[in-house]
């Protein structure tokens, strides 16, 4: 064995204190060894020893990474450097997306007692948040919270954003973020200089820097404030014109808190028909809202507000072709594209029309005997059931969708029109009914209308847990807690495609209801 | 071509004595090589040494300048049977693979080569996947040294002493005719730092001139009587012989002082982890000075007992830090002390989990738990009796998502999984197994398909139980890198032999792309010392596959839908091979990219596709994303009103792969995508087009805003 020349006297004290110790965590595809690589550069540029590792492997293929540096003080050569960040012992965490930055207090990588945390604000949701039918999103105000808490300092900004808005990417306005940050003591230069030393696409990287770096500087970021909702600017002929004043007048006259709602839900009916619909809808409001009671500051007619507009204003053939023919939908897609003005557009759309489709297009009468036959539904099904794919910026393409929205006069006396209004009518009977005997249980029936969403067979599915969920409610209908169960069965019907969580849910109901 | 390029940090290679290298673990592992003068490398890639094998094929150039022979292997057992070429001739070799999964393909090789024995110096660079960042089963590369008798280093994870260990792991697999394994962990391989160099060496006798040459010697054939003979030349000559040259050149480290109550044993990996524990206690300084005595293993097995006792005597206890169960090591050093009949403690597993990495905090609280036992007084006040419990944090568990890896923006293999996910909701739940590779991730939400991975290449091979077909067909997952690895005979080969009636999908994105974008047989790209090219269906029809289908384009889900129902359906009895061909989209982009821009910058007409979602027709049922998962296709929380959930949207780093688009149609699921292509430096005359066809879809809406209300964009 070799011996080596090392002893000392205890000293009581962390020895290693004086390293600076650096951890990125990121998003895999990131960026985060570009952004190491940087800091490395910055501090050997300095003279200073350092260590960068990474744990690369197939957590690069958007899983979780993690990258690890230590700087040493000045005057110390050969340090011993770990080669992992441990709990409690990390002066700068770099976050590039706000739920790793989570991660990284849940890790015990951020404490009060040292970290500077520098995150990102943005959010990359993971598949568990954004594959659940309802809405799975992680609460990004609870990391907010807990980071304010746990670190020594919390600087934070939309990193992301800053960078595409400077045609970089993240790790270019974190390397900025970390430079004005003050947290490691090299100048700004020397953080410009490990970008220009790498180069590649060194200007638009500057400028994320100069972004992320001056974000951290103003100390408190402020977030733009949001405009102020204008009044939807409403043309059309004169005559529709009038009755929509008409129709607003009445909005004017619900309850209070209920009114801006309405007024979004009467724009959507009209939008979706005709001033004579908008009629039709605040017949159905202004029942309910005369069921009301004040004392609970009219939450049944806001949820009739709301539900029931999107129930009249159901997605078919007509509307979707409507809002595809819209003329403001190009304007939107030319800017979410980043389309100049020398620049071409092709947009093509994917339909997939099938026999329920067509059927539920005929007239109610016809409709219903068509759809009742098994040799016609299989006809229409040889005829149209078939992929479209259909370039709407082309004349021809636009005309097949422009002529379907055109039938939006023949709606009411379609098939699906005649099952919608039913339909609506039926569910409407039911919150009528639970009012009388409990509000609560009215209000959660309202909400269920949520179940019902999407097209074809994930449409049917939704109407099968609307079913489900509101033959639960005749279950538990006439107990004190009617209305608590009736929410927890749909908030299991939201948690999974299949409705395993639902079933149990109803098995639960059941086993004391029966 | 690879992933990542090394095309300039190979020319880092070339430094010569005095000068410093600055870099990463696995290049200068790659230098030491070449100052060690080795013969002929190979390896087979995977996380953390692949790099290392990319770095190889991007020195091709100066490998061959010094008369180095460079083989991209089939497999690790090819890797490790590759080092046959030092058993009769002296030249040196090194293979590279990773452990613990290399290390089992090729322990076939690694035992026989160990049993010859060798005449030059082989060198077996193992990255020991484990831990934190690992993917695959937690076990030791070490059993396998102890089992087949050969050498296992585990330096300290620095360059200076990495390149050490390279040199001196030729010197003992010379010294003591007997393979040598170098075992680098994770981080190691990633770790930067700098190291003196030494000039590159042209190995004494290359593998061209031995071929004028040739030699063999009938004592290093694995056959009986030799076999025997092996077995006690083993223990007799080459184990002492190793032990020998280990005491006298020192390769085992003593640190601290030389006295003391306590001290440490410690392999050589863990020893930054034990400096940073003991800095963090205060019995170490910042450059490593020790209050405490650690002997360093970086020399792991064998253990060399003589070497061990001297440390241990006048000692009243000691602690072995060693990760990873069984605890070989402190299994051995127990044995060492009790048939020498000494009082010394051992410490070791008890204080340290049996499973699981070494963390920064569980090597603090082990070696502070062992002094607090063994030698209190060395302890600092607040560590025996802390006086403030440390702060309180927030609970986020039920906040933060796990992010697991997955298919990347635009994968290939994306739409196989949704077509397979739908024909499984025509035709109900199937028997099915993965195999190695990327295609793995579809195991995963949103897919949730194959419940078992057996090795690679052996997807369809552990299927075969359930091959001789019932109610549904089982199927089989198996990627391109895992049909050349091993694949083609354990699986294929063999479904043709027993008339497997069940169905085997080969997943085949033009390159063992989870280990980084290596070329392999079936590569579509030119490869300028390589022969790609070799179609996958090619070889099916070469060992008897009857019933092949060919799909071109994954994207096409609907096909692909219709090609798995088929197989599934089909009245033909035998093995049904469906080969998915489409290019890994992480290297289709890094090749097309750049030509793009260049177009774009040319004035070239390029269209360049990107998915969109219309917010006001999707309902927010997600259902899409349950057929997807990309990266790029996510949620956007809407300010409207009336609108409870999310709505799907489609962000900048789309690549217009059409995955959203066949899947809306094949999965009939809503009409709110679209896809528009931007046309960068559109003709004239398609400038002209497009100027009369807007000026009609305009007029066509103007003339209907007119008959009826209109809300502008807000509804």
């Amino acid at each position: 064995m070799t011996r080596m020349d090392s002893v000392m006297t205890p000293q009581g004290a962390d020895s290693a204190r004086a390293i600076t110790k650096l951890v990125v965590m990121a998003v895999g595809g990131q960026g985060g060894g570009v952004l190491t690589g940087w800091i490395e550069a910055v501090a050997r540029a300095a003279g200073r020893a350092v260590q960068a590792t990474s744990v690369a492997g197939v957590a690069q293929r958007t899983g979780a990474t993690i990258y690890y540096i230590e700087i040493a003080p000045e005057g110390v050569a050969a340090p011993v450097f770990s080669l992992a960040p441990a709990a409690g012992d990390v002066d700068i965490l770099i976050a590039a997306e706000l739920m790793e930055a989570g991660r990284a207090i849940q890790r015990g990588f951020v404490t009060p007692d040292r970290t500077v945390l520098i995150a990102s604000e943005h959010r990359a949701l993971a598949v568990s948040e954004k594959m659940v039918p309802g809405n799975g999103i992680a609460r990004a105000e609870e990391v907010m919270a807990a980071a304010g808490i746990a670190a020594q300092r919390f600087l934070s900004a939309d990193m992301e954003q800053l960078a595409v808005d400077k045609g970089s990417v993240i790790s270019a306005s974190l390397f900025g973020a970390l430079a004005g940050s003050g947290a490691l003591p090299f100048p700004r230069e020397a953080f410009e200089a490990a970008i220009r030393a790498s180069g590649k696409g060194v200007e638009a990287s500057l400028a994320a820097f100069a972004a992320g770096f001056d974000a951290v500087q103003g100390a408190v970021y402020v977030p733009q404030a949001k405009a102020p909702k204008r009044a939807p600017e409403v043309t059309g002929p004169a005559s529709a014109l009038i009755d929509w004043a008409l129709l607003m007048d009445r909005v004017k006259a619900l309850p209070k808190p209920a009114g801006d709602i309405a007024c979004a839900g009467l724009q959507k009916v009209v939008a979706f028909q005709d001033c004579a619909y908008g009629t039709a809808y605040l017949d159905h409001l202004e029942r309910i809202a005369a069921m009301d009671d004040p004392a609970r500051d009219h939450v049944l007619t806001r949820e009739a507000a709301k539900h029931i507009a999107n129930a009249m204003a159901y997605d078919d053939v007509i509307r979707v072709a409507e809002r595809k023919t819209r003329a403001a939908r190009r304007g939107r897609i030319d800017a979410e594209m980043g389309r100049s003005s020398g620049q071409g557009m092709q947009v093509t759309e994917f339909l997939h029309p099938r026999a329920d489709e067509i059927a539920s297009m005929l007239p109610a009468g016809l409709g219903a005997k068509v759809q009742a036959s098994e040799a016609w539904m299989a006809r229409l099904d040889r005829w149209f059931n078939r992929g479209r794919r259909i370039r709407s910026d082309r004349v021809s393409g636009f005309l097949q969708l422009y002529l379907l929205a055109g039938l939006r006069g023949y709606r009411r006396r379609t098939l699906r029109h005649a099952q919608e209004q039913a339909h609506l009518a039926a569910w409407l009977v039911r919150v009528t009914q639970a009012r009388q005997a409990d509000y609560d249980l009215a209000v959660e029936l309202l909400r269920c209308r949520r179940l019902i969403k999407g097209y074809s067979d994930t449409h049917a599915r939704g109407l099968s847990k609307f079913d489900r969920v509101m033959a639960g409610a005749g279950m538990v209908a006439g107990r004190a807690d009617a209305a608590d169960w009736v929410r927890r069965l749909r908030e299991a019907a939201l948690q999974d495609e299949e409705g395993k969580a639902l079933e149990g849910a109803l098995r639960t109901v059941r086993s004391f209801a029966e | 071509m690879a992933e990542r390029s090394f095309k300039r940090e190979v020319q880092d290679l070339k430094l010569g004595a005095g000068e410093t290298f600055t870099g990463e673990g696995i290049l200068a592992i790659t230098k030491a090589l070449l100052e060690s003068g080795v013969g002929y490398v190979g390896g087979y890639q995977g996380a953390p040494i692949s790099h290392l094998m990319d770095v190889l094929a991007d020195a091709q150039d100066l490998l061959g300048e010094l008369g180095v022979r460079y083989e991209a292997n089939a497999s690790e057992a090819a890797a490790a049977a590759m080092l046959a070429a030092s058993v009769h001739y002296p030249i040196r070799g090194a293979v590279t693979f990773k452990g613990a999964v290399g290390v089992n393909v090729a322990s076939d090789a690694l035992a026989n080569l160990a049993s010859s024995g060798v005449t030059g110096g082989a060198l077996v660079i193992v990255g020991e996947d484990y831990g934190e960042g690992s993917s695959i089963m937690q076990e030791r590369s070490h059993a396998f040294a102890m089992k087949s008798q050969f050498w296992l280093l585990d330096p300290r994870p620095n360059l200076p002493s990495i390149v050490q260990a390279v040199k001196q792991g030729f010197e003992l697999s010379e010294a003591s005719n007997t393979p040598v394994m170098l075992m680098v962990r994770i981080r190691s391989c990633h770790v930067t730092g700098q190291f003196a160099c030494s000039e590159n060496q042209r190995p004494p006798l290359s593998v061209r001139e031995a071929l004028s040459e040739p030699r063999r010697d009938f004592a290093r054939v694995v056959l009986p009587p030799m076999s025997y003979q092996h077995e006690r030349d083993k223990v007799e000559n080459r184990w002492p012989a190793a032990e020998r040259f280990i005491t006298e050149r020192g390769l085992n480290e003593v640190f601290g002082p030389d006295t003391a109550p306590v001290g440490l044993v410690v392999q050589g990996g863990m020893y930054n982890g034990v400096i940073r524990a003991l800095q963090r206690l205060g019995l170490a300084d910042i450059e490593g000075r020790s209050a405490i005595p650690l002997y360093v293993l970086n020399v792991t097995y064998p253990l060399v007992k003589d070497e061990f006792l001297a440390f241990a005597k006048g000692k009243e206890a000691l602690l072995v830090v060693e990760e990873g169960q069984p605890e070989f090591i402190e299994q051995g050093l127990a044995a060492m002390l009790h048939r020498a009949g000494s009082p010394v403690r051992l410490f070791g597993k008890g204080l340290f989990p049996m499973a699981g990495e070494y963390t920064g905090q569980i090597m603090r609280d082990g070696i502070a738990g062992f002094l607090k036992e063994a030698a209190p007084q060395l302890l600092p006040g607040q560590v025996i009796a802390p006086n403030a419990p440390p702060p309180e944090m927030p609970d986020l568990s039920q906040t933060v998502p796990i992010r697991p890896p997955g298919f990347c923006t635009g994968c290939p293999e994306r739409p196989i999984f949704a077509a397979m996910k739908l024909v499984e909701q025509e035709l109900g739940k199937h028997q099915i197994t993965g195999d190695i590779g990327c295609h793995l991730f579809a195991a995963l939400p949103p897919f949730e398909i194959g419940g078992s991975t057996m090795g690679y290449g052996l997807g369809p091979a552990s299927n075969a139980a359930f091959d001789g077909g019932g109610a549904r067909r089982a199927v089989s997952f198996i990627g391109d890198g895992g049909f050349w690895h091993n694949g083609l005979s354990s699986s294929i080969g063999n479904m043709v032999f027993n008339r497997s009636d069940s169905v085997a999908i080969v997943v085949d994105n033009f390159y063992s792309a989870a280990t980084g974008g290596q070329d392999v047989l079936s590569s579509r790209a030119k490869n300028p010392s390589k022969a790609t090219g070799n179609p996958i269906s090619k070889a099916l029809e070469g060992v008897g596959v009857k019933w092949v289908r060919q799909i071109d384009r994954t994207y096409d889900v609907g096909h692909m839908r219709d090609t798995i129902r088929e197989a599934l359906t089909s009245d033909y009895d035998g093995p049904k091979l469906i080969v998915a061909s489409s290019e890994c989209m992480l290297n289709r982009q890094r090749r097309e990219k750049p030509l793009r821009t260049q177009a774009i910058r040319d004035g070239r007409r390029v269209e360049a596709p990107r998915f969109g979602v219309d917010a006001d027709i999707c309902t927010g049922d997600h259902a899409c994303i349950r057929l997807s998962g990309c990266p790029s296709l996510s949620l956007k929380v809407l300010d409207d009103p009336l609108r409870d959930d999310p709505v799907a949207s489609i962000d900048q780093t789309c690549v217009g792969c059409g995955n959203c688009g066949e899947v809306a149609d094949a999965a009939v699921l809503c009409p709110s995508f679209y896809r528009a292509d931007l046309v960068h430096n559109p003709g004239r005359w398609e400038r002209l087009l497009a100027g009369w066809r807007s000026r009609i879809i305009t007029w066509l809406q103007a003339r209907r805003a007119r008959r009826a209300l209109d809300f502008g964009e807000a509804s």
